[in-house]
């Protein structure tokens, strides 16, 4: 994709658990200037072990509680707020006019919903999905893959959530923020898992 | 029969619909995504889905955990 403007871009993120909170704060940092945050969860105190979530937020809304932290962070970033499911029905309304897309979601079926969905109705738009983040396994197994066309993929590709392999922070954290670094990279033109393509070390915003 | 799965070629001897290929390869339909083509394919026409000599396929196959 082309090049974007830093604070002039925005980014979808759709689910703000243990990945999409930090993603959305790994982007607001970068200086990414316009969020769209879906999910109609709110914040619980099991939450508080792997996402980016204060105790005197449970009980709300996690995009509210999620914009407050990031308005801290950059009062000037734009952030528009769904507390609502993703469908396949409201997703053109929810994401219109984004740059760039992330899947953040739990369920495996919620994450194949969005990505085939999306992939369809906006077949233009890069896409950066989320599998295989469970676990304590090795870091170094964790990558970003182009799956296919607009398609990329963060993770190791296998360790689902389950019984022996719960959800745990830094795991969940680096594949969050290889989805954060794959859309930064997008943002400025590059593709996300080239390394030949630039080491991103002449960025200028 | 020639496919192309994931980048490889497979020859199966009768014609094969994708519900049984992903039957045969053993693949869950809890989230599975499919590109036909070059086209992703909606969820709710998967079982529908005949496939020809020389198609190409890309089974993405998503596990749970965010």
């Amino acid at each position: 994709m082309e090049r974007k403007v830093l604070g002039r871009s925005r980014v979808g993120i759709a689910g703000v658990g243990g990945l999409g909170s930090h993603v959305a704060v790994a982007l607001v940092r970068a200086g990414v200037g316009g969020l769209v945050l879906a999910d109609f969860d709110s914040v619980e105190e099991s939450n508080l072990e792997r996402q980016c979530y204060f105790r005197d937020q449970v009980g709300r809304f996690k995009v509210e509680a999620l914009s407050e932290t990031l308005v801290r962070i950059n009062p000037v970033v734009e952030i528009r707020c769904f507390p609502v499911r993703v469908t396949a029905d409201n997703l053109v309304e929810l994401f219109d006019g984004v740059d760039v897309m992330v899947e953040a979601f739990d369920r495996a079926d919620q994450k194949s919903l969005l990505v085939s969905t999306f992939r369809r109705r906006f077949p233009a738009i890069p896409l950066v999905a989320a599998s295989g983040v469970a676990g304590i396994g090795p870091a170094n197994r964790i990558i970003t893959r182009r799956a296919v066309e607009n398609l990329y993929i963060c993770g190791d590709g296998k360790s689902g959530v389950g019984a022996h392999t719960p959800l745990q922070a830094p795991r969940v954290g680096i594949v969050a923020h290889h989805q954060a670094l794959a859309v930064l990279r997008l943002l400025h033109g590059l593709d996300p898992c080239d390394a030949d393509n630039g080491d991103g070390c002449a960025i200028e915003n | 029969m020639r496919l192309k799965i994931n980048g490889k070629e497979r020859q199966y001897p009768e014609p094969i619909s994708l519900e049984e290929l992903l039957q045969q390869l053993g693949i869950e339909r809890q989230g599975l995504v499919v590109e036909l083509n070059r086209e992703i394919l909606p969820l709710e026409r998967l079982a529908e889905i005949e496939l020809k000599d020389n198609d190409a396929l890309e089974l993405i196959q998503f596990v749970g955990g965010g």
